[in-house]
Parts: C-alpha cells; structure tokens; sequence
C-alpha cells in the first residue's frame, strides 16, 4: 500500500470526527485505584481506632489536604504528559507546591520543638513501614493508571512512567492516611514522600517498557 | 523538495493545516484528506533530512507516522500549536525506528528543532513494508471493517448489513482495527 492509498484510507468514512475523549479513564483509574487501596488496607491494616476523635484536629486536615493536593497536581501532570507536545512546566510547579508548603510547615515545627522531641517529629512511630506501605497500597492504581496513561499517546515515556507512579502513590497515601497516626509535618514531608517516590521510581524505570505505542 | 525558509511560510503552513485538521475532526472528509496529504509531505521531508542514513525507511516511517497520528487525533486539544503536537508525534516515532535499529550514528540535522512544518516533499518513494499486507492479518471483527468502510467506501450500515455485524461493532471494529494495525507495524520491526 502506498502512502496516498493510505491517507485515502484514514481519511474515508465516518470517523475522523467520531473520537470519543478518554479523559474519562483518568476518573474511572483514579475510583478503581482508590477502591483497591482501600480493599488492600481493609484486609492489611485497618483504620485508625482515633479516626472520629482525629477528624477534629487541624493536622488531620493538614495531611488529608497534602496528599490531595499532591495527587491532584501530579494526575493534572500526567494529564499533560499523555498528550504529544503540550506543555508540562506549570504542572510541575503544581506539583512542588504542596510539597514545599509541608516542608515550610515542618520547618516551624522543628524550630519550635525541644531538642528532645524532634527524633519524635521527624521518625514518628512508624517511619520504617510507612513508606513501604504507602507503595503497597499503590500497586491497584499503579495498574489502573497505567491502563488510563495508554488511552493516550505520551511521547515522554519515562517522565510520563514517573507521573504514572506518583499519581499511584500519592492516591495511596490518601487512602493510608485514614489507617497512619502520624500527625507530624516533619514526618509527612519525608515518610509519605518517600512512599510517593518508590512507585515513581518504578514507573521512571518501566515507563518506556509499559507506555511504548 | 522545497524548502519553506522564512518563519512566515511555516506560520502559515500551521495556520493551513490546524484549519484543515478541525475541520477535518468536525466530520469534513476532503478537508481531513487534505490535512492527511499536506502532512505527508512535511513528514516526508521533515524525516529525509534526519535518516540521510537510512533513506529506505523513509516512506515506511511516514506512513506509520500517519496512522499514529489519525490513531491519536482525540489527544490534540484544539488550543495547542499544531506544529509542536506533529513535532512531538514525529520525534517520537523518529527516535523509536533509531532506537529499534539500534543505530549508533548521529542524526545530521539536530532533532528539537520545531521545524517539521518548514519544508514539504511530496515525492514519496516506494515503501517497504506493505500495510496492506499487514491489514490481512487482522481478525475478520477488524479486518472486514477496514476493508468495506476505509477501502471499499461503503457505509457503517451497509457494512453491518453484509457482514452481520451491528453498527456499532463495525465502528469499534474500524477503531480497534486501526489500533492494531499500528501495532502490527511495531511488532514487524
């Protein structure tokens, strides 16, 4: 078949217009991941004992608004990066942004904390398990995402892998942040983080494996 | 092959080609077809310039080009420049055939310019791998779509009418078809 045969092809019948927006699969990626994180902490983990005393305290909200914040910038990230050629700097900072204001807040913690307490602030109770839990919760919407990412067409394979894997970590975090008691800036600027970054890295490194089209 | 020097000439040829395109993805066929052909020729030379090593992939690597971009069309927002939307989907393709040959040589022309809409080459040479050879390997779900709607020109009902299939399966069947067909092209490598 030669090149004009084709573009008679492609161009013939109905269709050209007829393309149905799959922005939808972000959504339908992000109810599904979100559901099997809580299904995963339902059957691992459990949620807080705490959890209507927490819903009362400004830290609670503090957290809930981080991890929100952070998966709403980076799925609006991946967003960008699903589509050839559009620009994905803004996104970026959206991304930075809640993360710096944590660290900000984690800051004044720190400063105004007694020498005694700041091991306390930073490492919590659960410093070691958190991050590798977060990451376990994040294997449905990693899938998920992916799946989302593929009805697309990103030509940024590996940014678009690690946007992939933060989006799962960061709808993860949500979801274990209903089980974890921490309530310390310090600690969620560094143990959820961390959390975020395992998948993330995993998707940097299998991006181009998973999203090639 | 003619070279468009100034910034107008490619201004214009992305003011010509957006005007094409949407009207194109608003149902006008001789508009899409238009936009289908003006762009292989900037595809043809954009990709000329850069595989002067490779000059038989050429025809192969626009016509995939082609089809990803008709396969992708919906990830265009009607907002963005054209030019860096095709420049994207081009490079991208570009660098996949270059990885896949695992060629080592450099690129003579460098790869990040925005300049696919700069020059236009409407010589195509002979390509080397044959779509239509590929087309008959899909299943008949797809397979017979493709060939009464896209080659034979009949339309999604009487296609369902004598294939027995429903409407709507000979539109996903076009569809899906089509996406398999790129993949197929992948996979022949």
């Amino acid at each position: 078949m030669n090149t004009d045969d084709l573009v008679t092809m492609l161009a013939r019948g109905p269709g050209a217009e007829s393309t149905n927006n799959p922005e939808y699969r972000f959504f339908a990626a992000i109810g599904w991941g979100a559901l099997g994180a809580t299904l995963l902490m339902a059957m691992l983990l459990g949620v807080r004992h705490d959890l209507a005393d927490a819903v009362s305290r400004t830290m609670f909200w503090v957290k809930l608004g981080y991890v929100v914040s952070l998966a709403a910038a980076v799925l609006f990230a991946l967003s960008r990066l699903s589509r050839p050629g559009a620009r994905v700097a803004g996104a970026a900072l959206g991304v930075a942004a809640p993360i710096l204001l944590i660290w900000s807040i984690a800051a004044i913690e720190l400063a105004a904390a007694e020498p005694a307490q700041v091991s306390t602030l930073v490492f919590g109770k659960t410093w070691a398990s958190c991050p590798v839990l977060i990451a376990t919760l994040a294997v449905p919407s990693f899938v998920a995402m992916t799946w989302a990412t593929k009805g697309f067409a990103p030509t940024r394979l590996r940014l678009a892998g690690g946007a992939v894997g933060l989006a799962a970590g960061a709808i993860a975090a949500a979801v274990y942040s209903l089980h974890c008691a921490e309530m310390s800036a310090p600690f969620l600027g560094l143990w959820y983080l961390a959390g975020l970054l395992i998948p993330g890295a995993l998707g940097v490194l299998a991006g181009p494996l998973l999203l090639r089209w | 092959m003619q070279r468009i020097a100034s910034q107008e000439g490619m201004r214009a040829a992305e003011e010509r080609l957006r005007g094409l395109l949407l009207l194109g993805l608003s149902g006008d066929q001789r508009a899409y077809r238009a936009f289908l052909e003006v762009l292989s020729a900037h595809l043809r030379a954009f990709f000329r310039r850069r595989l002067t090593h490779l000059p038989d992939e050429v025809e192969d690597l626009v016509q995939e080009s082609l089809l990803a971009i008709h396969n992708q069309r919906h990830t265009y927002e009607s907002d963005q420049p054209l030019t860096a939307w095709v420049h994207a989907i081009a490079k991208y393709k570009l660098v996949d055939l270059i990885r896949r040959r695992a060629s080592v040589e450099r690129l003579t022309e460098p790869l990040d310019e925005h300049d696919v809409f700069s020059s236009a080459d409407a010589e195509a040479s002979e390509a080397r791998r044959d779509i239509g050879k590929l087309l008959e390997q899909l299943p008949d779900r797809q397979r017979l779509p493709i060939v009464c709607v896209k080659l034979r020109g009949l339309s999604v009902l009487e296609t369902a009418r004598m294939t027995g299939m429903s409407v709507s399966a000979v539109k996903v069947g076009v569809h899906r078809g089509l996406k398999a067909l790129a993949a197929k092209i992948r996979k022949d490598e």
